[in-house]
């Protein structure tokens, strides 16, 4: 990382020729430090998942699953969901697939919780601005919340909350693609790496932008006088706004940072990042097809309460 | 041949979709193209990502929307694999 900075400094200091010291500079300075850095670390963690996702698909993970109940499977499910991203347009077809299968409800839940809230890109991201702390209290607590969600929504019992086409026999599952080179394997690494970078950089960039802009001339200690640890309110009110949110969360992160920086505590800002990422407006409309609009509001009452939580004793023991 | 491309319905689906019949435009292939956009017969099928490629009846791609390059690709492997045209 040191050698990026010094890079950074040369870029704006002496190439650009940017006068040190003055807060134009170092916001400059900032955003192309933090720039090269998250793509250099975007570019090597989606390349690993992505080479490891050439092993595990949806399909497969069902298979893994299988009918089996416990809170083991809750947490392999969570796990599966980590490196098993999908797109909110696939959530149904999951969801159909997962249940009429036969695994049960609340695993299928604590899969569709999970994969959302954790992925490689964001790992990245948040490793590259706050650090591998915060980014393992991230990830640990997006793999509780779909371990505990589900397993609650399991003991709730209610499958009466799904629409009953869901449990109709299926045939079963398509023969997988034949076994994949290490090639194979390589290339659609490096594909994925390339398409989800792409896909993910505006955000980014308008983030750090946002981020440096917020870090260079908004007054010091802002955030702690309005959403300090001494408001209980401030998580609440964070996942509040986050869950209705439906944004590239990419672009938050940096935010996030710079907020931090000027006083939000992190548990918070963790919360609100896990709550936009969690849940959101589209994907609820997309489940309602399968689900009554009842088991929505509970899944979405748990999620919420579980970030909540994760949010309050983050802000305890940090 | 047949390509198959399953979907949900949702913008990747559309843009796969789009994509393929650019595709098979470019390379002059005699190919009939359907969309299938229904949950229930996805799941018949054994497929839980989307889009999925299917020609004729074989999975080529699975939940990914490829690039007009890569799709290409795929295409003309595919023919000179069966020794098609």
């Amino acid at each position: 990382m040191d050698a990026i900075k010094v890079f950074a400094d040369w870029l704006v200091y002496f190439v650009a020729g940017m006068g040190s010291g003055s807060a134009s500079a170092d916001v400059v300075d900032f955003f192309v430090y933090d720039v090269i850095k998250i793509f250099l670390l975007l570019a090597v963690m989606i390349f690993a998942v992505s080479y490891i996702r050439t092993y595990i698909t949806p399909e497969k993970a069902r298979l893994y699953l299988g009918k089996r109940t416990g809170i083991q499977y809750h947490l392999l499910a969570s796990l599966l969901g980590v490196v098993t991203p999908f797109c909110s347009c696939s959530s149904v077809p999951i969801f159909m697939g997962f249940v009429g299968a036969g695994v049960p409800l609340g695993v299928t839940f604590s899969f569709l919780i999970t994969s959302p809230m954790v992925n490689e890109a964001a790992i990245a991201v948040l490793f590259g601005l706050l650090g591998w702390q915060a980014t393992l209290i991230y990830v640990i607590s997006g793999v509780i919340v779909g371990t505990v969600g589900g397993y609650i929504i399991g003991k709730l019992k209610l499958e009466h909350l799904v629409e009953e086409f869901v449990f109709e026999p299926q045939a079963p599952l398509l023969s997988e693609q034949a076994e994949l080179s290490r090639k194979k394997r390589f290339d659609f690494a490096g594909d994925e790496t390339k398409d989800i970078i792409r896909r993910v950089a505006p955000y980014i960039v308008v983030g750090v932008a946002a981020g440096a802009l917020f870090h260079g001339y908004a007054p010091e200690g802002i955030m702690a006088s309005y959403a300090g640890k001494d408001n209980i309110f401030a998580v609440p009110i964070a996942v509040g706004i986050g869950v209705p949110l439906y944004s590239n969360v990419m672009g938050l992160i940096p935010i996030a940072e710079s907020l931090i920086d000027k006083g939000l505590p992190v548990g918070t800002a963790l919360a609100f990042l896990m709550s936009v990422t969690a849940l959101s407006f589209p994907e609820m409309i997309i489940l309602k097809k399968v689900l009554k609009t009842k088991l929505i509001a509970i899944f979405a009452g748990i999620v919420a309460v579980g970030i909540v939580i994760t949010g309050y004793v983050f802000n305890m023991i940090l | 041949m047949k390509i198959e491309i399953l979907g949900t319905g949702c913008a990747k689906c559309e843009k796969m979709k789009k994509i393929v019949i650019m595709a098979v435009d470019a390379l002059n292939l005699d190919a009939e193209i359907v969309a299938v956009n229904d949950v229930g017969e996805l799941i018949k099928r054994g497929i839980l990502s989307t889009p999925t490629l299917i020609i004729d009846g074989k999975v080529e791609s699975r939940g990914r929307l490829l690039s007009i390059g890569k799709t290409k690709k795929l295409l003309s492997a595919y023919v000179e694999k069966e020794g098609l045209q």
